[in-house]
């Protein structure tokens, strides 16, 4: 049963062929052996998941029939559990215990699904290969000395290896996407504005979104439909209708008019990746779709104006953490700036600290209307660019990532060289626009992801052609063996 | 001082209000003024991880409010931005502000001066802000304290135009801020508990320069007459500079009370970087006209029409208009006396403007908090305008109820202040006086009529001052002329 889908899952505990306890059982049992390997959980809460699958079996047995009810998950460390640390990868934060759940985490907990721990994940978010985590990197099941992607890494890793069988994932400037590519899942990164981002620790506010990691695009609808939606406490949530994410899965794909931008295909992607895409690509058109080059002609402005507008927000974001009220503290502080300066200094990591050093040179006086405001402006256009595209087409074909995953340690030392790993998945948090990742083939043993873009609050879309193409090929449905 | 005949001082005040709402600015906690330190802070005012803001929507119709009431531009879009700069009393190391957009743009105040005389001040802007918490430094052996109470109770910043010349003209500003806000209740103008704070800008000038002078601005400005003693020890001290050949440093000083004198805080050069931007956390706040036209409708009757209205309803003069609408309840006082009384609204206004307020002032009391009530008053004027006293008997009638008794006419019987009014009494007393003084009955009908005060001198004084000086006026005139 470990290697099923949420929905199988979910069908499963309905036909009464296994319980939430076995299941949460199961599950608990396979990442105490393997997730050494892993490294993919910094907190696994067994007694609690346990307790909760039995509140969920009790609840079946009165009579619930919620979708979700019972089946266990896991949650990426970004976001606040109360009574249970909330790390968020950092050692500022390691001995952080949230007195409240981010709204997120509730409206899973209410739709019935059992906790299992917290995931590893590079440190406040900011990596793209889980390697700045305070609590070391996570591995790649496809292959251990090859990286999982980040931020999301360790929700990637763990439901790849099945360790789980979803998990939430957050998303800045590809967190959910790039890692989903990288170990060969499903993961969707929302509208800005669909999930509430109340209680996910902001790296990066105006560009952070929530969202599903799970094997298929049918398991992302189903968790879609129980995180999404406006929250009185999340002022830049959005006050939409939640549609039912699973009723458009099997609408057919005739006359989906597809675009794929040029600038997605050219220098810098991997040749096997390219041919991973470009047989999707062919994949789309027998299932109906009608495909045509695009161009998105500022998306190469995506990566500078990123790092500064992610920065200049984190370096705000994160200066709360100044070892007087919670997280770290330093022992004997003799003074103010004592305390302060050790706290941080020893709180953060490297990468945490060049990001916050970029984003308060970028807001200085002086230099903001040098980077941050033109930084605006040019968010602005590649907004643009999205919105005319769409006028003519209705999803946004590419790659996710521009190779499959890397060496641990191969790019730790280059951090243009590992930003540039975001260059397809950056742009789209900048617009604000849905997207997602889904498996579409492999390159020496290691998995490629296929990236579909949506226009806004358009998941429906996103995830009826991903479950569409997920009908005809079996990527997904493709386990490391460990 | 005479150092300052040659000089013209230039004064602008930044005035911060705390506004009368029942929760925070951005949260849901209380705002109540005194609780034990930290428990009025909820998650979202100590800055923990992945908590957001929600704009408190009392908060922008009080802006609003005040926005009208000073005649300004009510901005359709503001924006929140955060002010960057670490404090231990500042929970997130920022605090959310508004900075190039504010909610409340250009206006005006009408000051009264001591002459009577009208002068408008320009309001610069006014914008919405959260305050930050205290930190208590006594008490702690060498450490410091942090209440987060007060951190993200709502703040109004007003700033006015370099428009006052001197340190009266502040202060008049100063009080007729403070009389509106508390007219449109949207503070409670308590000083001494921090609802209502200053800073003043000041420079100095040689009369007839047309340039400003170099500024400093004074920090903590906390009571009426500290503005006066601030301001001018301030530019005391700078024309003392400028006269010793140096030059005035932009700085920011502190005034200190107990010493009387301001000291330096910091210099510009020293001054922080606040690295403002757009809050992400917050979306530009947008109001409509409808909404303004609802808060408008809302208005209660503000100083300057109440004063306009006086003057012409009860006849009274600018002067004392101004006085009796200082304040709200001042002005409810009045229309109550004039009401019970039911006529001479001048003479009322005397007695409540200049006899009871003396009291008031000389124990520093609110005229809510009046020994004497209006109904005693009223019962005050009401034997003073029946003849039955003097006004010379009413103010000891006043003394004695100030002191506690309760009766009017009581006190009257009891002092024995009952005018002598009966005319054939009087007349007996007059005859009397004539008779004795034939000499200068004489010389009066002979034309030195300088000699009337004498008679009545005499009168008054044979009649123990009980006879009513209107009528002896009237039975003396009759009995020496004819």
């Amino acid at each position: 049963m470990i290697e099923k889908t949420i929905a199988e899952l979910s069908a499963g505990l309905a036909a009464g062929e296994f319980s939430s306890r076995e299941l949460t059982d199961a599950y608990l049992q396979r990442i105490a052996t393997l997730d050494s390997k892993l490294n993919s959980f910094v907190t696994v809460t067994a007694d609690a998941a346990r307790a909760q699958a039995d509140a969920a079996d009790a609840a079946r047995r009165a009579g619930n029939t919620s979708r979700l009810l019972g089946v266990p998950f896991a949650h990426k460390d970004i976001f606040c559990t109360a009574g249970v640390r909330t790390s968020c990868g950092s050692k500022m934060l390691d001995s952080f215990v949230a007195p409240y759940d981010a709204t997120v985490v509730r409206k899973l907990k209410e739709a019935g699904l059992v906790t299992l721990g917290k995931t590893n994940m590079d440190e406040f978010a900011m990596g793209s290969s889980n390697e700045t985590s305070y609590y070391g990197p996570v591995r790649n099941p496809w292959n251990l000395d090859t990286v999982p992607g980040g931020s999301s890494g360790g929700s990637a890793a763990a439901v790849a290896a099945r360790l789980t069988p979803g998990a939430t994932g957050t998303d800045t400037g590809g967190s959910i996407r790039q890692p989903a590519a990288l170990v060969g899942i499903t993961g969707l990164k929302p509208t800005y504005g669909r999930v509430s981002r109340y209680g996910m620790i902001a790296f990066a506010s105006s560009l952070d979104q929530g969202g599903p990691m799970a094997q298929t695009a049918e398991d992302c609808a189903l968790l879609l439909g129980a995180m999404a939606g406006f929250d009185e406490r999340d002022s830049t949530s959005l006050d939409e209708p939640v549609p039912d994410y699973t009723a458009e899965l099997n609408q057919p794909l005739k006359g989906l008019r597809i675009g794929l931008p040029k600038e997605y295909f050219g220098e810098g992607l991997d040749a096997g990746t390219a041919a991973c895409v470009e047989a999707a690509i062919a994949e789309y058109k027998k299932l109906g779709a009608e495909v045509k080059e695009i161009s998105l002609p500022n998306s190469g402005l995506s990566v500078p104006v990123y790092y500064i507008i992610a920065p200049a927000e984190a370096s705000s974001n994160l200066s709360r953490y100044d070892g007087v009220r919670f997280g770290h503290r330093c022992e004997n502080p003799k003074d103010l700036l004592d305390l302060y300066s050790r706290s941080r200094g020893e709180g953060f990591g490297a990468e945490v600290k060049r990001r916050i050093l970029i984003g308060t040179y970028a807001l200085s006086a002086g230099y903001y209307d040098a980077y941050y405001l033109k930084a605006q402006k040019i968010r602005r256009l590649i907004a643009e660019d999205f919105k005319r595209a769409f006028e003519e087409v209705d999803v946004i074909l590419g790659p996710t990532s521009p190779s499959p995953a890397f060496r641990i340690g191969e790019k730790s030392d280059d951090p243009v060289s590992m930003y540039l790993n975001d260059i397809y998945t950056i742009a789209i948090n900048l617009a604000g626009l849905p997207a997602m990742s889904l498996p579409c083939g492999f390159v020496n043993g290691l998995p490629v992801g296929l990236q579909l873009i949506g226009n806004y609050f358009a998941e429906g879309r996103l995830l009826n052609a991903a479950h569409q193409y997920q009908q005809v090929t079996d990527w997904h449905s493709r386990a490391p063996a460990l | 001082m005479d150092l300052m005949k040659d000089w013209e001082l230039v004064i602008g005040l930044e005035v911060h209000i705390q506004l009368a709402t029942n929760s925070k600015i951005f949260s849901g906690a209380a705002t109540a003024f005194g609780a034990e330190p930290n428990t009025q802070a909820c998650a979202v005012d100590l800055g923990m991880p992945g908590v957001l803001p929600v704009l408190n929507k009392e908060a922008v119709r009080m802006a609003v409010q005040f926005g009208l009431a000073v005649d300004a531009e009510v901005n359709r879009k503001s924006v929140f931005a955060r002010k960057n700069y670490f404090y231990p009393d500042l929970p997130k190391g920022y605090q959310i502000s508004q900075f190039e957009l504010p909610i409340v743009g250009r206006g005006h105040v009408d000051i009264v001066q001591k002459d009577g005389t009208i002068k408008r001040v320009g309001v610069t802007r006014a914008h919405l802000e959260e305050d930050a918490g205290k930190s208590l430094h006594e008490d702690f052996h060498g450490m410091s304290g942090i209440d987060l109470n007060r951190a993200s109770t709502p703040l109004l910043e007003i700033v006015s135009e370099p428009d006052l010349r001197s340190a009266e003209e502040a202060v008049a500003y100063l009080k007729t801020i403070h009389g509106l806000v508390r007219y449109l209740e949207i503070c409670d103008g308590n000083m001494a508990e921090g609802s209502m704070r200053c800073d003043a800008n000041v420079s100095v000038r040689r009369r007839g320069e047309e340039k400003f002078g170099t500024r400093c601005e004074i920090k903590n400005v906390n009571s009426f007459r500290f503005v006066e003693k601030a301001i001018n020890y301030e530019a005391e001290r700078q024309i003392r500079e400028i006269l010793a050949g140096n030059s005035i440093r932009q700085e920011t000083r502190l005034y200190d009370s107990t010493k009387n004198e301001t000291r330096s805080m910091r210099s510009k050069e020293e001054a922080n970087d606040y690295r403002y931007f757009p809050d992400p956390d917050l979306l530009p706040l947008v109001i409509d006209d409808e909404y303004i036209a609802g808060v408008k409708a809302g208005l209660p009757e503000l100083p300057a029409a109440k004063r306009e209205r006086f003057i012409g309803q009860y006849g009274l003069s600018n002067y004392d208009a101004t006085v009796l609408t200082g304040s709200k309840e001042l002005a409810a006082a009045y229309e109550t006396l004039v009401g019970l009384v039911g006529k001479e609204p001048k003479i009322c206004a005397n007695w409540l403007s200049q006899e009871l307020a003396g009291y008031l002032n000389k124990e520093n009391l609110e005229i809510t908090e009046s020994k004497v009530s209006m109904e005693q008053l009223a019962a005050l004027v009401g034997r003073i305008l029946d003849g039955t006293i003097s006004g010379r008997g009413g103010k000891e009638v006043l003394e004695a109820l100030w002191a506690g008794e309760a009766e009017v006419d009581g006190i009257i019987e009891a002092k024995g202040l009952k005018q002598m009014s009966d005319t054939g009494a009087l007349e007996a007393i007059i005859d009397q006086v004539l008779a004795g003084a034939t000499a200068q009955v004489e010389q009066y009908r002979g034309g030195k009529t300088g000699l009337f005060g004498f008679f009545v001198g005499q009168v008054m004084k044979l009649s123990k001052g009980q006879a009513n000086p209107g009528q002896v006026n009237d039975i003396l005139k009759k009995k020496l002329e004819g």
